[in-house]
């Protein structure tokens, strides 16, 4: 095997240099068929994504030239790339796309888009043929690490912005956003995040209060919501069980005493006021209250902090798992390498079991089907005997280097025609 | 025989109990798998051991004290699972298990001898007092531990600080939830156990001695429990008020179990 990998990411190329490298969606078969059609590449894969362009190859002995491949394709200079290119060969490859897949190599780590756009490179690739067999191993294996960090590391579950941090809160109190009322004070854009964020974790429908009621009417409409005269809040403001205020006011509008008058219009079910506004909205004071739980922005921002100091600390884990899978995968492919010399000795010796029994036969004359089984296993166990230790010789020798050494031993010894081997691993699917 | 049972239930019930402990550090996935199939073992052993406990006795009823807390830990496994089926949650483990553990492991302490019915009891009336009243008291403990998980989250929430320990319990309005529908549904037992209380005690003894320590006690729990229940209702008391209440009841029947040891007409059996 010899796997390649260049490209460029958010780390190594400015977003001038990647949006040249970019392939709109509809020209990526054509340019996967241009790849696979570039010397030395047998398989190749490529994946663009706005942090990220990058070029997946199998290449015969490792000779293909992707930096050639990549200058033709967008007619650019070697000097306008060079400095931004990163090239992995081999298990540094795997460990890169691996990476990649896991979402450990993302502008934020642990987000989830990032396997999704892997898993349609890969489609469109298979789509024109460019991925068939030691690629497509290779994938395959990536997607299945990437759910294993997923559920063995937290690097995905916690929220890293202000507006899912706020979901999140919600949830803890309430469960399920669902049939949950949201009331927004003020019409700001960051309340419109929030609220959209939480209609479309179910909450069941918007209050929108402003001080310009044409404003309340407007964004009400965005959301088939109700709009509400700024009057009215501590009025109408119990009906809701999550408030986000936004408010320009100089002074809090929310204090403690009308906190506790709408907890006891509510029976004291609990409500959550997200304060975004500064100066605040709402009385840090109304946090004191049993059943009213008060974020302002800086919590929230707090929160999103600590959550990515959080998804280091689990990516660290996940590097972990990475490294293994990479040795893994590299034992399985060297296995993979074995197979077809063992399949061969196999055939050989039994080609020649069947010839010897067949040359004796009609010097043996009438058998009893007792006899005819006598033979049968006694040749197959002479076979099995020789086959034994020049086998456990190669699958030992698969985890090693010198595998190719006793692969041609082997060979030259049996003398085996290199006829039937297919490298390219058509037998794959039997292993593992 | 029911003993050894019970004792393999016990060893069953530590791992619980571990969960509980550990959970109030950190949480664990795979520790509430654990405990979770620790505890279904346990409570197979548990359902021999009291089986068992009947066939050596031939009665239905409660034989000692010890079998009596047995039953009542088993309840209270039950109570534990129908809640773990219905909102997905081992978190009342917390509560529950410690509870457990310790009734199983004083259950499991040592034989007593088998006590027989006085005469004159109403075996039906008996068996549906002492039914009745476990579940109410399995309810009890649960909606207990509820309110204790509640005042957790909503400390952890006014902290502001969501990813610390803890971070796995459930939301705030599911334990309010499962807190309010123990107590809803506890209550109606506890009322109808001790109703079928005193009419067993009306059979056997012609008198209801309403100043009997067990009587009395009993009385002051069901009016906690009503208190309770109704502002809940009322005012939708919930928080730290609930659960002072919850942890007043709690302590109310505690105390009215532990009538058992010196009342005079409630021994379970009479000596």
């Amino acid at each position: 095997m010899s796997f390649r990998l260049i490209g460029v990411n958010h780390n190594t190329a400015p977003v001038e240099v990647r949006e040249r490298l970019a392939i709109p969606e509809s020209r990526l078969p054509d340019a996967l068929k241009r790849l696979v059609q570039h010397p030395g590449v047998d398989e190749g894969l490529i994946l663009c994504t706005c942090n990220r362009v990058e070029l997946l190859a199998r290449t015969r002995n490792g000779t293909a030239d992707l930096r050639g491949f990549l200058q033709d394709y967008f007619q650019l200079g070697a000097s306008d790339l060079e400095p931004h290119i990163y090239d992995y060969s081999e298990a540094e490859a795997v460990r890169h796309l691996f990476r990649v897949t896991a979402s450990l190599d993302s502008m934020i780590v642990g987000e989830a888009q990032i396997l999704g756009q892997v898993k349609e490179a890969y489609a469109t690739a298979r789509a024109v043929g460019a991925v068939h067999s030691q690629l497509d191993l290779l994938l395959t294996r990536a997607f299945a690490v990437a759910k294993r960090v997923r559920t063995e590391t937290a690097v995905g579950t916690s929220a890293v912005s202000v507006a899912s941090v706020a979901v999140e809160l919600a949830k803890k109190i309430f469960g399920s956003l669902q049939g949950k009322h949201v009331y927004l004070v003020g019409a700001g854009k960051m309340s419109e995040l929030a609220a959209r964020h939480l209609q479309a974790h179910g909450a069941a429908s918007i209050f929108v209060a402003n001080r310009t009621y044409e404003r309340a009417k407007q964004l009400a409409a965005k959301f088939h919501g109700e709009a509400i005269h700024f009057s009215e809040i501590y009025n109408t403001c119990d009906r809701a069980d999550i408030v986000i205020t936004s408010t320009g006011a100089p002074v809090a509008i929310f204090k403690r005493e009308h906190g506790e008058m709408f907890l006891s219009r509510r029976k004291n079910r609990p409500m959550f006021f997200i304060d975004i506004a500064v100066p605040r909205d709402v009385d840090p004071e109304m946090n004191k209250l049993d059943g009213i739980f008060v974020y302002d922005i800086d919590d929230l921002q707090q929160a999103v902090t600590s959550h990515i100091a959080d998804r280091k600390k689990e990516a660290e884990r996940a590097e972990f798992i990475i490294n293994s899978e990479v040795e893994r995968f590299q034992a399985r492919l060297q296995t993979l390498d074995v197979v077809p010399t063992i399949v061969s000795l196999h055939d050989h010796l039994e080609t020649i079991r069947q010839a010897e029994i067949d040359r004796v036969r009609g010097r043996l004359g009438s058998l009893s089907p007792e006899q005819e089984l006598a033979i049968e296993a006694l040749t197959r166990g002479i076979v099995n005997k020789i086959m034994h230790t020049p086998v456990s010789a190669l699958k030992t020798a698969a985890r090693e280097p010198e595998a190719t050494t006793v692969v041609d031993l082997v060979r030259r010894l049996f003398n085996l025609q290199e006829t039937k081997t297919d490298k390219s691993g058509n037998r794959s699917g039997d292993l593992d | 025989m029911p003993l050894l049972w019970l004792r393999v239930a016990l060893a069953c019930y530590a791992v619980g109990l571990l969960y509980a402990l550990v959970a109030l550090t950190r949480s664990s996935d795979l520790l509430s798998k654990i405990a979770l199939h620790a505890s279904y073992l346990g409570m197979v052993f548990h359902l021999v051991s009291l089986v068992e406990a009947v066939r050596l006795s031939g009665q239905i009823i409660l034989t000692s004290v010890h079998n009596a807390e047995s039953v009542l830990a088993f309840l209270m496994m039950i109570v534990f699972m129908i809640v773990y089926v219905a909102y997905k949650t081992t978190s009342p483990g917390i509560m529950v298990f410690p509870v457990v553990f310790l009734l199983t492991l004083v259950a499991a302490a040592g034989e007593q001898p088998f006590l027989q019915m006085p005469p004159g009891v109403r075996k039906g009336w008996l068996i549906t007092h002492i039914a009745l009243i476990f579940a109410g008291y399995a309810a009890l403990v649960l909606s207990f531990g509820a309110s204790l998980l509640y005042l957790i989250q909503e400390r952890m929430l006014k902290s502001k600080q969501p990813t610390g320990i803890l971070s796995r319990l459930p939301a705030l309005e599911v334990i309010d939830d499962i807190g309010y529908r123990s107590l809803l549904i506890g209550f109606p037992f506890m009322t109808l156990g001790l109703i079928a209380g005193t009419v067993v005690a009306q059979f056997t003894f012609g008198h209801v001695d309403f100043l009997d320590p067990k009587i009395l006690l009993s009385l002051l729990m069901w009016a906690v429990y009503l208190l309770m229940v109704y502002t809940r209702w009322h005012a939708g008391w919930r928080g730290r008020r609930a659960a002072y209440f919850a942890a007043g009841a709690f302590v109310a029947a505690l105390v009215a179990w532990s009538a058992n040891y010196f009342s005079a007409i409630h021994r379970f059996v009479q000596s």
